[in-house]
């Protein structure tokens, strides 16, 4: 997937030259491929996407688009289509001459552009509002606007920052299939900043999440599920059970973990060092309750039962984390559970990954 | 302005506190002049004279002449001027508009050397409602370094931009400047106000101005013309004689005075109707227009006294080196070739002559 | 389980609405009457007698009321009848009587019509014998009685009502007969002012808006410290009185003033030919756009501030080269704070007249001077009055225009 038809290579940016926004940055973006930068607030995501429009300058490293050298195109060269979160829809222009404008400012034919507007229209489901003015429309009508001027010139590559941020959940899920739905239909390349990880998973083919001006991890919305690289991404993307210990030996792809000062359990090695702390992770809905033929098990008391009608959530203590948590599936014929009972647990090896502290 | 309204509520406020207690209250009385130099004159020989000897006290302001706030305040009932220094023409002017009380001048005391008052004031300064205290001068002066050559001597040589080039400083007001035209264009003095009085006369006097036109550089307060000249934006200007007076003995500055085709006015105390002290203003202006009062003003600025017995008693400037005498508009010296401005003349054609004048200068 | 309330019926209801609604209303009135009282007394009532004054004056009605019955009657051409003579005479010293300023001021309105009335009315009053014939005795005391000029100023003065002064302020005259006739050319001077006037007040509002709006431009996208420093800056003229304002433009712009020392000092011109830069308009202009200045800059600031920042960047982005960006997106933004300052500018400048006329030399001479001459010298308060309506008018109809044209609603001050 990856033939580069974006590529950052060691981007750096400061704004004030004294810290690092962005640091030593490496991305490589497939033609037609729909990359999500996600990543908690103030990690660099913006920035990033700035760059790549042309809004920022980077400080250091190389921008390439296509395989041109682009830090020193301006913007409106750059031929890219942008979404912004609050639309940035013209406000004293109608829906028509909003969608038309990049039409107009590429002088192409009136005819021409009517016909493309109204395909543009069409294809955002908005036919019919060509003469309202933006204030005139509620907040998806004007983000499907945003998003129709964004491509009705056919741009090459479609960057939106955080476009679905000022939608209530159940109309930006609604936006999510939409937009990605569009870009299967379309082909086009996109770059898409959030900070929902649900959003990221929903609609991207590759996360890159972002912390602290560097990408931690670059994958697929499974692989960064079922496989964090390091604990910043277990903790960022869905929920996931903390256990600290400390490793002591590392053989035939195990770790085996000292937890509690006693119990030793095995992980799987994925950022560990011999006799170095580490952090043991699992995932909630991986964990059985009195399994039948676990490779890791413990034993655990419960404390808290919430009932959420689809599973049923367990808080226990286990190893000395008083904050494990256990999602059971609510199916008929299950075992009841009470506070207080002690209870074995157990989950598979390839489940539970030893990461950095 | 405000201020003064304010501050006299509130003395008026407390007035009325106090007279309920004290009857023999002394009282206070509000000033208007026009500022400067010559507001001190009047500070220093009559207000401060005037308040030792009665007990009164005197809050003295400024303002720019004309009769508009005079006029605001008649009108509205609230006045709060007392005495006010007004040009004899305003003076007869805002009487007959009814915006000042009559004064009777013969109860006004006898001169120092016994002479009765109507007899001791120069012609023309008492007039129904106004007592002249002094007689000041439009004249013409110039920088003496601005022309290496001949220097002007007379009235016409202000209109000769040819043998005195460089810009000239005059009123933006047709009193003054038209005699002036009409004597630089050959008018004798004497028949001045006459030729003024006919349409001829006055097309004449334009024709004349119209001559210098683009070199006037006009002002509007008194403080302006020596600053014209000092700046050099103009090489001669009219001024009243006081001003261009004070900063060549003071502070030497090259100003030299032409009295050739002087106008003499007068400049007159006037009480607004409805003053609410006019007893004690009467009362200060029978003080100030005294002999000793009118002489003594002139230690501070050259302006001749509206009395015959003041003129003997006339000395020394502040400075107590420069004589008073040769400065003075009233002095012989001077009055070669003078005009004593027609206050008659310009209450009856103010109107009309300045609507021409100010549709002229707007063209 | 649920009480049972006793719920009123639908007219109870709305009585008992009626009732809390006017009490309200009530108490938001009586909130307002401060405000309502304050408007009326600085703003309507002084507006109203200024358009009052400008057409009523009886002066003359008042205190002559059965002459000015007989001037009327009067058809200008025939001599006068001794009974008008008789009236005029008597009911002039019988005003003296009562209050002896009253004629001296029905004289002063006489002499504006007719100059030297004043001086003749003032022989009759102080005459010591007039009695019947008084025409005869009139013009044994001044033949001037005999010719029907006083005579026809008086029928001019007359009405109370009268259109004299609107026409004067059009450079118009009401003749005795009531045929209205162009001013000569001598003193036709109010429509050259007012043009004038609004060609100064069009020119320092272009450029205000020149310089203004790249200031405001600067300020509304500078950092908050930077842009606080530039606000104190375009507000610091506030902070000095309008004449050190003026008199410092004085001491830059004259011929011995900085900016000619400059040029002369850097070689750029030479001593003799120093630029003329005071007292002509020049110098008006530079002043008065220096004084309005903050005026066009606060509104344009308000307003490009609230514009959204990455409305620009879209426009970018879509293909649109800066210029365009700017003048297509973001200039059509700034609209409504580019019509309120210059709509600002442009009414504060029609009404300056202490700058223009302290900088600007002759060119200074603007319509406001002349509404302050007639109200500071002439006393002429129905004059001032009947011009002051006239560029109220004047400023309404501009007023109305942008309201065509652009939308009073769309006006943001700051
Ligand atoms: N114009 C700027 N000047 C200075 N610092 C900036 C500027 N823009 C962003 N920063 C800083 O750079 C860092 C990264 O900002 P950026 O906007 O890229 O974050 P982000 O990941 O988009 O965050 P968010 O999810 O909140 O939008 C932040 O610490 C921010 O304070
Ligand atoms: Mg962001």
């Amino acid at each position: 997937m990856s033939d580069g038809f974006v590529r950052f290579e060691n981007i750096q940016k400061t704004y004030d030259g004294k810290s690092l926004v962005v640091k030593s940055l490496n991305l490589s973006i497939g033609r037609g491929e729909f990359l999500t930068m996600l990543g908690p607030s103030g990690s660099g995501k913006t920035t990033t996407l700035m760059m790549l429009a042309g809004f920022e300058s980077a400080t250091g490293g190389e921008i390439y688009l296509d395989g041109i050298k682009i830090n020193n195109i301006p913007p409106h060269k750059r031929g890219l289509g942008m979404v912004f979160q609050n639309y940035a829809l013209f406000p004293h222009m109608t829906i028509a001459e909003n969608v038309a404008f990049p039409l107009k400012v590429r002088g192409v034919s009136k005819a021409d552009a009517e016909d493309k507007v109204r395909k543009a229209l069409d294809m955002v489901q908005m036919s019919g509002l060509q003469s309202r003015k933006p204030a005139q429309l509620s907040g998806g009508q004007q983000q499907r606007i945003a998003l129709a001027r964004a491509l009705v010139f056919e741009p090459k590559l479609l960057l939106m920052d955080e476009p679905l941020g000022a939608l209530d959940k159940q109309l930006r899920e609604h936006m999510q299939y939409e937009i990605k739905h569009l870009h299967d239909r379309l082909g086009i390349t996109v770059v898409y900043v959030t900070h929902d990880q649900s959003e990221a998973l929903t609609m991207s083919d590759r996360i890159a999440v972002f912390d602290d001006g560097r990408i931690q991890q670059l994958a697929t919305p499974d692989e960064l599920y079922e496989k964090p690289e390091n604990s910043f991404v277990a903790q960022f993307i869905g929920e996931n059970n903390k256990l600290r210990g400390v490793v002591k030996e590392i053989s035939n792809g195990r770790a085996r973990v000292e937890i509690g000062g006693n119990t030793i359990i095995d992980a799987l090695p994925i950022q560990a060092e011999i006799g170095k702390p580490t952090i043991v992770s699992v995932r909630p809905e991986r964990v059985e309750i009195e399994p039948s033929a676990s490779e890791v098990t413990a034993s655990g008391r419960i404390e808290e039962i919430i009932y959420l009608g689809d599973h049923i959530r367990i808080r226990m203590t286990v190893l000395g984390s008083s904050n494990f948590v256990v999602k059971v599936r609510n199916r008929s014929g299950r075992r009841t559970f009470t506070a207080g009972e002690e209870v074995r647990i157990g989950w598979a090896l390839q489940d539970c990954r030893a990461l950095d502290v | 302005m405000k201020m003064l309204n304010g501050k006299w509520m509130l003395l008026g406020a407390l007035g009325t506190l106090a007279v309920t207690t004290a009857t023999a209250q002394a009282g206070q009385l509000t000033v208007i002049s026009w500022g400067g130099a010559y507001t001190t004159s009047q500070v220093e020989a009559y207000q401060k004279p005037w308040m030792a000897k009665s007990g009164n006290t005197i809050v003295s302001a400024d303002y720019n002449g004309g009769l508009a706030e005079v006029k605001a305040q008649v009108q509205s009932g609230n006045v709060t001027w007392d005495v006010v220094d007004v040009e004899t023409s305003e003076g007869v002017s805002g009487c007959n508009d009814g915006l000042f009380e009559k004064i009777d001048a013969s109860k006004l005391p006898k001169g120092d050397n016994g002479a009765s008052p109507l007899d001791d004031f120069v012609p023309g300064a008492i007039t129904d409602c106004a007592i002249s205290t002094i007689a000041y001068a439009n004249i013409f002066g110039y920088d003496s370094t601005k022309f290496a050559g001949d220097k002007p001597t007379k009235v016409a040589d202000f209109f000769d931009l040819k043998k005195f080039p460089g810009k000239r400083g005059m009123k933006k007001e047709a009193k003054v400047n038209l005699e002036m035209a009409l004597m630089a264009d050959g008018v004798a003095a004497a028949d001045v106000y006459k030729v003024l009085a006919t349409k001829e006369g006055v097309d004449r006097a334009f024709k004349k101005l119209e001559t210098i036109k683009g070199s006037i550089v006009w002002w509007e307060a008194g403080a302006q013309p020596p600053q014209l000249l000092a700046s050099g934006e103009v090489t001669m200007t009219t001024a009243y004689n006081g001003r261009l007076f004070t900063p060549a003995v003071t502070e030497n500055k090259p100003f030299v005075i032409v009295w050739d085709g002087q106008q003499q006015v007068f400049d007159t105390w006037a009480i607004p109707k409805g003053s609410k002290n006019k007893d004690l203003a009467l009362d200060f202006i029978a003080f100030s227009t005294g002999t000793k009062p009118l002489a003594d003003q002139a230690r501070y600025i050259p302006y001749g006294p509206a009395r015959k017995s003041s003129a003997p008693l006339v000395g020394k400037f502040k400075d107590d080196k420069t004589d008073m005498a040769p400065h003075m508009p009233t002095n012989p010296e001077n009055m070669k070739n003078a005009i004593v401005q027609d206050v008659k003349f310009w209450a009856d054609h103010y109107d009309e002559l300045n609507e021409r004048f100010v549709s002229w200068i707007g063209k | 389980m649920l009480s049972m309330t006793n719920i009123p019926d639908q007219k109870s209801l709305s009585r008992q609405l009626a009732v809390a609604e006017r009490r309200n209303k009530i108490k938001a009135f009586v909130l307002v009457v401060p405000l309502l009282l304050f408007v009326l007394a600085s703003f309507v009532l002084p507006i109203a007698s200024l358009v009052w004054l400008g057409g009523y004056n009886d002066t003359f009605s008042k205190a002559l009321p059965e002459t000015t019955r007989l001037l009327q009657q009067w058809d200008a051409k025939s001599p006068i009848s001794e009974e008008l003579a008789a009236s005029f005479v008597t009911e002039l010293r019988a005003a003296k009587l009562k209050d002896a300023a009253v004629p001296t001021r029905v004289a002063t309105v006489i002499n504006r019509e007719q100059a030297g009335s004043l001086s003749k009315i003032k022989q009759v009053l102080t005459a010591s014998d007039m009695a019947s014939p008084f025409k005869e005795h009139l013009i044994a005391l001044n033949d001037e009685w005999a010719k029907p000029d006083i005579w026809h100023a008086m029928k001019i003065v007359a009405p109370s009502f009268t259109p004299r002064f609107y026409l004067q302020a059009l450079d118009h005259r009401i003749t005795a007969d009531g045929t209205i006739v162009s001013e000569t050319d001598d003193n036709a001077i109010q429509i050259l002012l007012f043009s004038r006037t609004l060609m100064v007040a069009a020119i320092v509002t272009l450029l205000c808006a020149i310089l203004g709006f790249p200031i405001a431009y600067i300020m509304a996208h500078a950092e908050t410290k930077t842009s606080n420093m530039m606000l104190i800056v375009v507000l610091l003229p506030f902070w000095t009185s309008l004449l050190v304002r003026t008199t410092a433009w004085i001491a830059l712009l004259q011929q011995n003033g900085v900016i000619n020392d400059l040029l002369v000092r850097i070689g750029l011109i030479d001593n003799d030919h120093r630029l003329v830069m005071m007292y002509n308009m020049f110098a008006t202009l530079v002043a008065m756009t220096h004084v309005l200045l903050p005026f066009m800059i606060l509104p344009l600031f308000s307003v490009m501030k609230s514009i959204k920042g990455n409305l620009t960047r879209a426009a970018l982005s879509l293909g649109a080269t800066p210029w365009t960006a700017f003048w297509k997106v973001y200039f059509p933004q700034t609209i409504p704070g580019l019509g309120a300052g210059c709509l600002l500018v442009f009414i504060l400048a029609v009404g300056y007249y202490i700058t223009p006329a302290l900088v600007g030399g002759q060119s200074g001479q603007l319509i406001s001077n002349i509404i302050a001459f007639h109200m500071q010298k002439t006393l002429n308060w129905s004059l001032a009055s009947a011009i002051g309506t006239l560029l109220l008018i004047g400023v309404l109809l501009l007023y109305w225009l942008y309201n065509r044209l652009v939308g009073i609603d769309k006006m943001k001050l700051a």
